[in-house]
Formats: structure tokens, sequence, C-alpha cells
């Protein structure tokens, strides 16, 4: 009987680092209060960054079925399909604001939607920190480059270039 | 009434006397570990004769009892109340107490391993106590102000049935333990501290669901969840996990709950 006690309070002991969860005073487990409230743990306020993302993903992705489905459309195949593609077309429709606009807002949106999902792949797959901090800095930095010089070129876009 | 119960009653007894013909052979092919022999967990297989409409855990307790003592698991009330007995059986986490042998194909070997993500003590014991810190976290009990009532707090069935599904859950950590999320690095508060988050935060006589619905807003809270549908598959109880999840980030966005 006290070999079969003392082996379960060693078990206990260990359990959590050192921290014993039962003792003589304590014949039940301990339960410990409720995670302390501190800086980390977010205000009243609403939201944070991940229940932003949450939310971004589904906004953007219904934004991005139109975007995306009128994009391929027009692109592959309405009024001639694929074979109208060239540097003509496109110099056309960047004329228009509209469709400035309009790829402008799909190249932001798909490569925020897109660096968002790979980042909580990333978080979940990524098995040790140095790997997943390193992963991400690349998507980071893949992301900003496109989308940077994505801008750069529907707003600097030069028609009669030689 | 009476009568054809025991008709039935001696039928049995005559099919018991009659022999061991309804009895079939199944293998049961058990994740074995223990630190005190071994660094590394191994398959064995045990063969025993058993009725196919015994369960599981009928099976573990005859393999325990009569080939192989050293056999470790847990299991309490064995009616699938106490949730001690989740494993993962035939690769689905379920309660052995709950598991007809019939209904997982015995003509195969039968694979029972521990569940998984929690740390393995000894064959299919886990180390619980993450899974029951992320309960204690989000605050499982009810929270008010003001003077205690003289009788009890009235709720209206509507206001009952609201929660109702995420009462039944009885801490087996079979969903928690399917979810990969989970598996990942164990921080995420996991299905069943949300479950049971969710029956306090939707229950008209309690007052703390901000505070908790703040503590799930956390970065290893229910933003986490990627719907994979595990937990609602896993749970021996049949609650729909997935959706009191969906329900929670709803009122973390909404504030309406």
């Amino acid at each position: 009987m006290s070999a079969e006690t003392t082996s379960a309070e060693a078990t206990a002991a260990g359990a959590s680092d050192g921290v014993t969860l039962y003792d003589v005073d304590n014949p039940a487990p301990v339960i410990e209060a409720p995670r302390k409230r501190t800086k980390k743990t977010g205000s009243a306020s609403r939201g944070n960054f991940e229940m932003q993302a949450w939310l971004f993903m589904r906004l953007s992705g219904i934004v991005l079925v139109v975007l995306v489905l009128g994009h391929l459309l027009i692109q592959l195949v309405l009024d001639g399909g694929v074979s109208k593609i060239g540097f003509a077309f496109v110099a056309g429709r960047w004329a228009s604001p509209f469709w400035q606009v309009w790829d402008l807002l799909m190249l932001w949106l798909a490569m925020l939607h897109g660096a968002n999902g790979l980042r909580t792949v990333i978080n979940d797959y990524a098995q040790r920190d140095n790997t997943r901090f390193w992963l991400k800095m690349l998507l980071y930095t893949a992301t900003v480059f496109t989308v940077l010089l994505g801008t750069l070129v529907i707003f600097t876009f030069d028609p009669n270039i030689s | 009434m009476s009568t054809p119960t025991l008709d039935k009653h001696s039928a049995a007894l005559d099919a018991a006397e009659d022999g061991a013909a309804h009895l079939v052979t199944v293998t049961f092919r058990i994740r074995r570990f223990n630190p005190e022999v071994s660094e590394d967990a191994s398959w064995e297989d045990f063969q025993l004769e058993i009725d196919p409409k015994e369960r599981v855990l009928d099976a573990l307790h005859k393999i325990k009892w009569e080939q192989d003592g050293t056999l470790t698991f847990r299991r309490s009330c064995a009616h699938g109340i106490c949730g001690s007995d989740a494993m993962r059986i035939n690769g689905r986490n379920r309660l052995a107490c709950k598991t007809l042998i019939k209904d997982i194909n015995p003509e195969k070997p039968i694979t029972v391993e521990a569940i998984k993500g929690l740390t393995v003590m000894k064959d299919l014991v886990v180390d619980m106590e993450p899974f029951f810190q992320a309960y204690r976290d989000v605050m499982p009990f009810l929270i008010t102000t003001g003077n205690e009532p003289t009788r009890e707090r009235r709720q209206s069935a509507e206001d009952r049935e609201r929660f109702d599904d995420t009462t039944k859950c009885i801490l087996c950590a079979a969903c928690t333990s399917s979810c990969p999320v989970f598996w990942n690095d164990g921080q995420y508060f996991g299905p069943a501290a949300i479950v049971n988050a969710h029956r306090f935060i939707f229950d008209s006589r309690d007052e703390g669901g901000e505070q908790r619905l703040e503590i799930l807003n956390d970065k290893d809270g229910v933003w986490r969840c990627r719907t994979t549908f595990n937990c609602t598959d896993a749970c021996p109880r049949g609650i729909e996990v997935t959706k009191a999840i969906q329900e929670v980030k709803r009122a973390l966005i909404t504030r309406r709950f």
C-alpha cells in the first residue's frame, strides 16, 4: 500500500515539472486557478491579428470568386479566347482605370489570401521554430516582392514602349 | 411481460451451455510501451476467442486478466459515461466500451493504440494534464454577478436547448486527440475545451461569456481551427463539435450570444 502511494506521488510530481499536485495536506489534486489575465491575453477590444486574418480569408475569398472567374472568362473564353491575348490586348485593357483597379484588387487580394493560407500551413506543419521562422520570412519576402512589382507595373505601364 | 423475458433468458443460457459455437477468433494488435523496459513502443499481437457482440473493452479485459497482466489501460465505468477509455481503435478515436467487435471487422487484426498528441505514459495510458489544463483555462463553471437568488436560477426550455448539444461532453479527449492542429504542438486549446466554453457562453444564466470569448480569441484559440471535422467524427457522444467551434467564432465576430 505504501509503495503504491509513493509511486503515485512520484508520477504526479513528475507530471507537472516539480509542482506537486497533491500531498498529505491535499489528498485530491489541486485545481489551479484558470490562466491569469496578462497583457498578452488580449484586451476586451474586439479582435486580434488571428481573428482579422480569419475574417480576411472569408471576405477576400468571396470577392476573389467574382474577380478571378471574371478574369478567366474575359481572358480565355469570351471574344476569341486565348488566341486574342497579346501586348495590344493588355495595353488596351489597362488604358481603362476600371481594369486597372480590377487587376490591382485581384493582385492584392489573391497574393494576401494565398500568403495567409501558406502562413497557416507553415504554422501547422513546420516542426522547429527556426524552420518556421525562415519559411515565413521567405514567404513574406516573395509576397511583398510580387505585390510591389505588380503594383508598379499596373501604374507605370507604358503602351508605347519600344 | 415476465414470461418472454424468462424464456429469452433460458434460451440464452442454453446457447451458452451449447458451447463456444458463436465465438470468433480475433487478433488484437496493441501498441505497447513501457519506459522501464524499452524507450520504443512496439506492436504486440494477442489472439483470443470472443463473442463478436462483446466490446473492445471486454477483449482488453480478457487479455489483461487471462493473457498478459501488464497490459495497461484506463477504464472506470465501462459504460460510455466516465470518458476514461478513449483510444485509437483501427486508426479512429473511439471509446473501447462503446465499440462492438462485430462493428470493426473482426476478420482482420484490430489495432489498438493510445490517443495521439498526448504523452504516452504506459501502453494505452496518456498524460491528460495538457488536456485538462486547456479545459480549466476556459473557466468551465457558472459565473454570475449580484446576489445569489434564494431559489434556483430559472431558464426557459428554448434557452436550455441553445447549448444542449455541448452539455453532453464527457471529457474523454477523443476529439482533441484527433485534431491535427493539436497534434502539431499541443498549444491549441483543442475541441473539448472550446465545446465546454460553448456550453457556458451560450447559457442564458451565465455572465462570463465575454471573458471566455476573450480567452478563446487567443493566438491558440478558436482561430486555429481548420474545420477538419475530425473532432465531430471522433466524438462518442455525437456532439457536433466543429459546429460548436464555428458558433464560438461567430460569437466572437458578432458579439451576439
